[in-house]
């Protein structure tokens, strides 16, 4: 294993204070239990939005910490939940008044701690609502099993959820928006390689040069089925396909479409891949009216991208084109 | 008859801590193969804190003990297990509230609360390839040999059961937990949280046995 890291056990801490160090003017950082939340926590007369989840998907969660964003973030050890104790006490740093909002990736992990966090800051009279992202198409959804994975769509409901917290919106309305995010928005990723957790110190799965995984989630985790590499045109094709007849979208839709990297897949490839899903998009008569290209929601260093697909109306347009003020993402400011 | 003193219950603890420190790695390859390969570390960070409390149990009933866990558990071991290996040790404190050793039954009824709160947190049921599959088994194993009051002859066969129905998970196709996105490649391999329970419940086997 080569990386860039001290050690292990402090990588994730040590990531925090660089962070801080980097954005002190939009963040602030709380250690033991580890959180980051706004710089200007608690935001009064506004929902607070917490989310959190593993670390290793950077810039997510902690990176969308900022004016029109997340209020709070929780970051885990590498691909583990965050424990409840993070959640709750992130939740009362930033509530401001008027509730909090839970976004959750729908993994058994997160959705467990969150549910304890969610008791805890209702006992102490906070308000909250909770919300599982779970987008993924490549799995199967049941109610017998965990159900679908959230992945991509978690970044748009945090900004478009944002939007909506900062224009004034209701606990209860911001909650809603954040459900029709989860209701339009759909996903599917694909590898290209593993990717190595610090402490484990080799790759989660070998795959073989000419190999490839198909479906795969966040956590470096193999996908539901390996196959031979092919060229990115037909790759798109094989993402697209299962997003746009999930739900299906449909002819005349306006769509937001977001290509995102693994986190080892140069942007150069990202626009190969955005050009062929657009293009596949209008095939299929939807509007792309909005987009974003880029590594947002990764697994370390895995090579790979994702495709999100996320139908818009007029308010998720408006909180998608608000300001934002964050780390990672920074628009109309 | 034999009953597991609270000293005997910190002991069992400290076992798990070095054990789980011990297979760290064992526990990660089974969840790599799987899952997301942190179950190793998870249960070896989660069971060092709880170690770490022992002298905070000196002179303490066992509903404090398990409490005391509980609570280490639930903020820092994270991921799945942490809720509920934290949810187990919680409800099996309110069954051992004021006491400083455990009967066959008393332990009886801690491992039902213990169970019934994964079952309430996991809503998993038997056969969905999870830590469920070793614990419903062993729970009505230990019940039905408990019974004589024979705390060791109890543990022995739960133990034994323990260990047959985490290999049983081999061939499953997980229908909950992360191994459940996998659909039929989560066939043929051993269940990380069904090795890491049929694992506590040898350690509490051996420190009965001393
Ligand atoms: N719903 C459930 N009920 C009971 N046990 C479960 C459930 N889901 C998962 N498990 C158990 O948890 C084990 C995995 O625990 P682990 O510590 O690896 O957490 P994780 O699933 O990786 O969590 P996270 O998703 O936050 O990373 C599985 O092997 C399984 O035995
Ligand atoms: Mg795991």
């Amino acid at each position: 294993m080569k990386k860039l890291i001290n050690s292990p056990e402090n990588l994730v801490v040590e990531a925090m204070e660089g962070m801080e160090a980097a954005h002190g003017d939009l963040i602030k950082a709380h250690y033991n239990p580890n959180f980051i939340v706004r710089a200007d926590a608690p935001a009064k007369g506004k929902v607070a939005i917490l989310s959190g989840g593993g670390s290793g998907h950077e810039p997510l969660h902690g990176g969308f910490v900022g004016a029109g964003m997340l209020d709070g973030a929780c970051p885990g050890a590498v691909f583990t939940s965050p424990t409840p104790d993070q959640m709750y006490e992130a939740g009362k740093a930033i509530h401001g008044g008027k509730g909090v909002l839970l976004i959750i990736k729908n993994y058994t992990g997160d959705v467990m701690n969150f549910e304890l966090a969610a008791d805890l800051l209702k006992a102490d009279g906070i308000e909250v609502e909770s919300v599982v992202i779970d987008d993924d198409v490549a799995v199967k959804d049941s109610t017998w099993t965990a159900g679908r994975r959230g992945v991509g769509a978690t970044v748009l409901a945090e900004k478009i959820c944002g939007g909506a917290a900062a224009a004034g919106l209701s606990l209860k309305e911001v909650a809603d928006i954040c459900r029709k995010v989860n209701a339009e928005g759909r996903s599917m990723g694909v590898a290209l390689t593993s990717c190595t957790v610090p402490h484990v110190g080799k790759p989660t799965f070998d795959l073989p040069e000419d190999e490839i995984e198909m479906g795969i989630g966040i956590h470096g985790e193999p996908g539901r089925t390996r196959m031979k590499l092919q060229p990115a045109d037909k790759i798109t094709e094989m993402l697209m396909d299962p997003i746009i007849t999930d739900i299906p979208y449909k002819s005349g839709d306006e769509v937001l479409l977001f290509v995102n990297g693994m986190g080892g897949t140069p942007l150069l490839e990202l626009y190969v891949i955005y050009r062929k899903a657009a293009a596949i998009a209008k095939a299929h008569g939807l509007k792309v009216s909005r987009n974003l290209v880029g590594s947002y929601i990764t697994s370390l260093e895995m090579a790979g991208t994702s495709i999100t697909m996320l139908k818009l109306d007029d308010t998720l347009r408006k909180f998608w084109d608000a300001p934002v003020k964050t780390p990672a993402l920074r628009w109309g400011v | 008859m034999k009953e597991l003193s609270s000293s005997a219950i910190v002991s069992w603890l400290q076992l798990l801590a070095r054990i789980y420190e011990e297979k760290k790695d064992y526990l990660t390859g089974l969840d790599a193969a799987i899952g997301d390969a942190d179950h190793g570390a998870n249960m070896a960070r989660g069971f060092a804190a709880v170690a770490a409390k022992a002298p905070q149990f000196e002179g303490k009933d066992i509903g404090f003990i398990f409490k005391t866990s509980a609570m280490t558990l639930l903020s820092t071991v994270g991921g799945a297990s942490g809720p509920l290996y934290g949810s187990f040790f919680l409800q099996a404190a309110g069954k051992s509230n004021g006491k400083t050793s455990l009967t066959a039954a008393d332990l009886g009824a801690c491992l039902e609360a213990g169970v019934a709160a994964l079952t309430a947190r996991g809503k998993a049921v038997f056969g969905d390839k999870t830590m469920m599959d070793v614990w419903l088994p062993v729970l009505d194993a230990y019940k039905a040999s408990a019974a004589d009051g024979d705390l060791v002859a109890a543990l022995t066969k739960a133990s034994e059961v323990a260990k047959t129905a985490a290999a049983a998970t081999i061939p499953l196709v997980a229908k909950k937990g992360r191994a459940s996105y996998l659909g039929e490649r989560s066939a043929g391999h051993l269940d990380p949280g069904a090795e890491s329970s049929s694992l506590l419940i040898e350690a509490l086997l051996t420190i009965a046995r001393q």
